[in-house]
């Protein structure tokens, strides 16, 4: 127990591999964090993160490795970035349309399209996508050009969250949108009296938090693994939903929350590695932190009846 | 035909049992994406058991056991504590995920024993009778269980008092409330039930369609019992039909990828799921749910 304990700690923030291991697994949850929240905040309820990462994933990897892999890295990087927030706004869109036009609801949409990602993802690197020795259902290592730039082993996708998340911030507190998002999210009905049609924000909400999550996507592929397999995300977008939540749905507070998920993902690996607690364990403490965080809303609103009543 | 309407039955048999349960809870006004990890704990807790034990039907009743109990931990915080249950659901699938994965890895070092199943309900010339045998003697308990369950489940919605109760609490909480019906109590008694029945479709995969547990090996067949009560319109009838659709649809894919015909392997992988998204792009927008579906009920202060 107390060597489980020990590889829990030195394996997340009690030694420097440790904490590039937390910075390392912290920055995809803080982007797919920033797409939940954004989403729940607008009465959308994306469960698709981890799809939309996928698919970010395989555009980016489409882009540096097939489409365009001779470029120079000042065009490459970006357009990979790019490519993988567009795969992951295609999916969310997808879900926002058939919410918008065919009344399905986005929670299953979501859900679904997360196992459609990764059988493509499946599909890709068993086919057009597969490294060209054809000898692991792999893709191509990324061209030098196509990397993230990282300090030691901790990529500059990690800067890019810190930066998406203030700029999350200012977009839901300081833009029309940002107000029309939360209006939707908080008051339906009066926001459709006011002109905002629910449909078309329902698209753009779930592209924009796709866009996120595969910005994610393609972060990884580009800055940690350099090629795409399967098995890439294990279960990313679905903590996504409980860094968001242990946040309260602010896109500020998403940073401490996905360092925190961060530090557990990193120690829970060198506890499986060192002391053989399987990693599956931090699932249930993902659970427990949803239900904390739920009880904790539910005293709040406890105590306000109180105050009102007194 | 014959050996196709047969392997229809039995996979449909774990989804209609699962979108049973979701029916339930779904009249009484709840989503539960729960189920999810609920028919999880239940294959588990049914492998273990039914392993420890070495009866079958101990394994059965330690499913249902166990999703009873996950189904009032959804029902703690979704009913009484009122919090969303989207969010309730996502907490319970992830705490199904990580507890039957960590348990397993725990219990078996990754390398599960096999576990007794329930077998054909007969053998010999009663299976080998034609039609009669492969769709009913040849069948396991679960399928007849789950055609018994949609009849039961049909008339008590429709024809008896806790039926009509469940289903007022689920068209409008604060009509059913005004009129002496307890809303917690029906909408709990509703998860506790739904959620016992997916604790047992679970079972139906651990121990009837194969004989042994992996992780995560409901592979989102809870969430496509979500897609079939939309589809069945939240009718008994609907759902025992719609889950037969899906079943047909796996036998079919099944067949196409036994033969072999040069289509590659991840494209069966992802063919329920799209068939799913198919369904519901189809299907919705005619039928219509309970009317308070989702919507959390606190009765105002007076």
């Amino acid at each position: 127990m107390s060597e489980a304990l020990l590889a829990l700690f030195s394996g997340s923030l009690g030694s420097l591999a440790g904490w590039t291991a937390t910075l390392r697994e912290t920055a995809p949850l803080l982007i797919t964090g920033l797409a939940v929240a954004l989403a729940f905040r607008g009465g959308v309820w994306n469960i698709g993160a981890e799809g939309q990462l996928l698919a970010g994933a395989l555009c980016a990897t489409a882009v540096a490795t097939r489409l365009w892999e001779g470029a120079p890295a000042l065009w490459l990087a970006p357009a990979v970035a790019l490519a993988g927030a567009f795969g992951g706004a295609l999916f969310g869109a997808l879900a926002g349309a058939l919410r918008a036009a065919r009344g399905v609801s986005e929670v299953i949409s979501t859900i679904l399209l997360n196992f459609v990602a990764g059988s493509l993802v499946a599909l890709a690197i068993h086919g057009p996508l597969q490294e060209a020795s054809r000898a692991y259902p792999k893709s191509d290592p990324f061209p030098a050009a196509a990397l993230l730039p990282s300090f030691g082993r901790v990529h500059a996708g990690l800067l890019a969250a810190l930066l998406l998340a203030a700029l999350g911030h200012a977009l839901l507190y300081r833009t029309p949108f940002g107000f029309r998002l939360r209006a939707v999210g908080l008051a339906p009905t009066a926001a459709r009296f006011a002109g905002i049609s629910p449909g078309r924000m329902a698209v753009t909400t779930l592209a924009l938090s796709g866009a996120l999550a595969g910005l994610a996507g393609a972060f990884e592929v580009a800055g940690v693994t350099g090629q795409l397999y399967e098995g890439l995300s294990a279960g990313t977008g679905y903590t996504a939903i409980a860094v968001a939540l242990l946040a309260r749905l602010q896109p500020l507070w998403v940073i401490p929350s996905a360092f925190f998920f961060g530090a557990l993902e990193a120690g829970a690996a060198a506890m499986q590695r060192e002391a053989g607690v399987p990693a599956v364990a931090t699932q249930i403490v993902q659970g427990l932190v949803i239900l904390v965080a739920a009880g904790a809303s539910i005293r709040r609103r406890a105590g306000g009846a109180r105050a009102e009543a007194g | 035909m014959e050996a196709l309407l047969e392997a229809t039955l039995r996979l449909a048999a774990p989804l209609l049992l699962a979108a049973l349960g979701e029916l339930v809870i779904e009249r009484a006004g709840l989503i539960d994406i729960g189920i999810e990890g609920t028919m999880l704990t239940g294959a588990f807790a049914g492998f273990v058991v039914a392993v420890a034990t070495g009866s079958p039907l101990a394994g059965v009743a330690a499913a249902a056991v166990a999703g009873t109990a996950v189904g009032a931990l959804f029902a703690a915080f979704a009913v009484f504590g009122r919090v969303d249950q989207i969010v309730v659901g996502t907490a319970v699938n992830l705490l199904a995920l990580g507890a039957t994965g960590a348990g397993s890895r725990a219990l078996y070092g990754g390398a599960p024993p096999s576990a007794p199943t329930l077998g054909a309900l007969a053998e010999g010339p009663l299976a080998e009778l034609p039609w009669l045998g492969a769709l009913v003697f040849a069948q396991t308990p679960f399928v007849l269980a789950a055609w018994a369950l949609a009849l039961a489940i049909g008339v008590v919605l429709a024809r008896t008092r806790p039926g009509l109760r469940l289903r007022a609490v689920g068209e409008s909480a604060r009509a059913a409330d005004a009129e002496g019906v307890s809303v917690p109590r029906v909408r709990a008694a509703a998860v506790l039930i739904g959620s016992s029945l997916a604790g047992v479709a679970g079972a139906a995969l651990t121990l009837a369609q194969s004989d042994s547990f992996t992780e995560g090996m409901t592979a989102g067949r809870g969430f496509i019992a979500l897609a079939i009560v939309i589809f069945g319109r939240w009718s008994a009838l609907g759902v025992l039909l719609a889950s037969l659709f899906f079943g047909c649809a796996t036998a079919l894919q099944f067949r196409l990828q036994a033969r072999g015909v040069g289509i590659p392997y991840p494209v069966f992988l992802m063919f329920p799921y799209l068939v799913t998204l198919a369904v519901l792009a189809l299907a919705t927008g005619r039928a219509r749910a309970p009317a308070d579906l989702g919507r959390a009920y606190a009765r105002e202060a007076s």
